[in-house]
């Protein structure tokens, strides 16, 4: 079935309201500016549950996220949207110090399965304050989840997974430039275990490790090197960041012998910078070249198109970065 | 008769969460203890006039300063003492600590060691409980440092807006860590920020247990009824340190001292005579509380640490298709 990412999700949170009672829903948006769509794709099952929704609730976002993960230690299953992932920032405490922690700190005793969900990333003139990746700050937290579909049978599956099966506390980002994308979901196809990375394209000259919004501009970067490059570049969306499927990416790593990473985080302790440091000690015998990072360069998101071109991982710089790696002239045809 | 009774428990539980946190300061001293610890001396009255009033079921959300509201609420002497000395006997397995006691069989879904932070999550579980009809109300205590924090307001503003089954207790014992009342709020008391969110709230002498547990009962009642979130304010005073090892250079000798001779359990043994009870008597509640928690302390000192091999397990549940650690 033919469906937008955000169609994808508003089934998925529907299925589960009907699956299981204990499925809340609080907080605010959950399509960004692209509130039709949202109302469209979410509209129907969220009122058909008005009983478990609540979606006009205060600016109020640590009191909210104190009260998912209350919610959620009590024995229901929240879901918080914050709308934009920078918001998160004020309701951090409870996300950071407090869910990922119980289980671990209680011996197994009490565990808090709420799921949170934010649109990360840099979205087209969200300057400073609305473009933030929160992945790489996250995934420095233990017992915290994190999820970054980049597909909408993806989202639809991890999203049901977050809301029906996760025994623990989940982040799960979405990508404003990720919400219209649509793919044909096999929605009866059983999802791919969490944790586990998918090849969305295999090749054998270079592994290019993406994960959200760089997984569709590795893909477009690949049929470039392809077509212009004759190079065959194998694209691996890590889909989860935690659990992280080491295993994938380091054997796609000893198959080409050259890795490019393309990460939308700031480059200084980004994803990217995790993915490196795992290569570099599991299969650093196997590397060609050294391993290269696109990213984000470091500096905060400047609100000029032409200027958050300049700083963003796009699918022309994922092309030079494998070219460069592989030591070929940049800019150059084959 | 009933009434002096009930008030015969609540002594002994005063005296067991006395004698408790003087073994604690004890420990603490002789360096058995690994964490920071925040004794509740002289707030005993607030967790067990509280405590009273809640049923089986009701849930309960603890501070940094929570040993005697887990004791209150009838967790096991010897599963607290264990964690805060951080044994695999202790009701967190020795994972948690003084700052993060939880006993779910006694509905204690959680202490937290910052200041406010687990006023939010009462919300969330008195949410969970009014959806799920079951009946059930959560109190939160928190000190009136938290008073300072934003997610206090946000939280009022959530229960007054839910109308949310949820009895906040605070315990105002005057001090935010080292800082008094009057130096760092131009309210006195926390309760006046109910007013605008038309909760329902009361002040009480925190040092009375009868008092306290007089203005619980109604307030559990109410919330409990469908009647909102309901603010319980208890004026006590803490006879220890912010923390053990607190040279308390902020406090003032005379104010100690005043605030000695209210001691709530010295109060509750006078009123026990008043109805006509034997010193004796009382004085064997005592000895046999002092009894008690000497063979706790026996037991607990010669508990075994956790198993090191396991440090690296229980940070999420088991799941299907994951790699074991990864």
């Amino acid at each position: 079935m033919q469906m937008t990412y955000l169609q994808a999700l508003g089934r998925a949170i529907g299925e589960a309201l009907d699956e299981n009672p204990r499925v809340v829903v609080m907080g605010s948006r959950f399509g960004g500016h692209f509130a039709a769509q949202e109302d469209e794709a979410f509209g129907p099952a969220l009122a058909k549950h008005a009983a478990r929704v609540y979606m006009s609730v205060p600016i109020a976002e640590f009191g909210l996220a104190g009260a998912a993960v209350g919610v959620a230690l009590a024995g229901g299953r929240p879901l918080l949207s914050f709308n934009i992932a920078s918001f998160m920032l004020h309701g951090l405490p409870p996300i950071v110090n407090e869910a990922p922690n119980v289980r671990y700190t209680t011996g197994g005793r009490v565990n808090a399965p709420l799921t949170c969900y934010a649109l990360g990333g840099i979205r087209g003139g969200g300057s400073s304050q609305h473009s933030h990746r929160l992945q790489s700050m996250l995934g420095n937290i233990p017992g915290l989840q994190i999820l970054t579909p980049a597909t909408a049978g993806d989202a639809y599956g991890l999203m049901k997974w977050c809301l029906l099966e996760s025994q623990d506390p989940t982040v799960f980002l979405a990508h404003s430039e990720l919400l219209l994308s649509s793919e044909d979901v096999d929605l009866s196809a059983a999802p791919l275990p969490v944790g586990v990375a998918r090849i969305c394209r295999p090749g054998r000259d270079v592994s290019i490790i993406a994960h959200s919004v760089t997984v569709p501009r590795s893909i477009k970067a690949a049929e470039v090197l392809q077509r212009d490059h004759g190079i065959s570049a194998e694209v691996i969306d890590l889909r989860t960041l935690a659990p992280f499927d080491r295993g994938t990416l380091l054997a796609s790593v000893r198959k080409t012998g050259y890795a490019v990473i393309a990460d939308e985080c700031h480059k200084s302790f980004g994803v990217n910078a995790e993915v490196a440091a795992v290569i570099a000690e599991e299969a650093f015998a196997a590397l060609k070249a050294p391993v290269r990072r696109v990213a984000t360069a470091d500096v905060p998101i400047p609100y000029d198109k032409g200027l958050e071109r300049e700083i963003s991982v796009t699918a022309e710089k994922i092309v030079e970065g494998v070219l460069a790696t592989l030591g070929r002239p940049v800019g150059a045809g084959a | 008769m009933t009434e002096v009774t009930s008030a015969c428990g609540y002594l002994r539980q005063m005296w067991l969460i006395r004698v408790f946190e003087e073994h604690v300061a004890r420990l603490s001293k002789a360096g058995e203890v690994p964490g920071f610890v925040h004794l509740c001396s002289g707030q005993e009255a607030v967790a067990v006039g509280t405590c009273a009033a809640l049923e089986d079921g009701d849930y309960l959300f603890s501070s940094h300063r929570g040993h005697g509201h887990f004791l209150a609420r009838g967790s096991d002497p010897y599963g607290v003492l264990t964690e805060i000395l951080g044994r695999q006997d202790g009701l967190c397995g020795g994972y948690g600590g003084s700052m993060h006691l939880v006993d779910a069989q006694r509905g204690a879904l959680g202490a937290t060691g910052v200041v406010g932070g687990n006023i939010p999550l009462c919300a969330g579980a008195a949410w969970a409980a009014a959806e799920a009809g079951r009946g059930r109300v959560a109190v939160v205590f928190f000190g009136d440092g938290a008073g300072g924090s934003g997610v206090f307001h946000e939280t009022l503003n959530l229960a007054a807006l839910w109308r949310l089954p949820m009895l906040f207790v605070c315990e105002n014992n005057g001090y935010a860590e080292f800082t008094s009342r009057e130096e760092h709020s131009v309210v006195k008391h926390l309760s006046e920020f109910c007013a605008p969110y038309g909760i329902a709230n009361t002040v009480v002498d925190g040092n009375d247990v009868l008092a306290v547990q007089s203005a619980a009962a109604p307030m559990v009642a109410a919330a409990r009824g469908g009647s909102g979130p309901q603010f319980l304010e208890c004026l006590t005073y803490r006879l220890s340190g912010h923390y053990e090892g607190d040279s308390m250079s902020y406090r003032d000798k005379a104010e100690m001292a005043a605030w000695v001779a209210r001691d709530p359990i010295l109060r509750l043994h006078r009123q026990l005579t008043e109805l006509g009870v034997e010193d004796a008597a009382l004085a064997r509640i005592e000895a046999d509380v002092r009894d008690e928690l000497d063979q706790v302390l026996a037991r607990a000192v010669a508990a075994v640490p956790p198993a090191a091999d396991r440090v690296l397990e229980g940070v999420l549940g088991d799941l299907p298709g994951r790699e074991s650690g990864a």
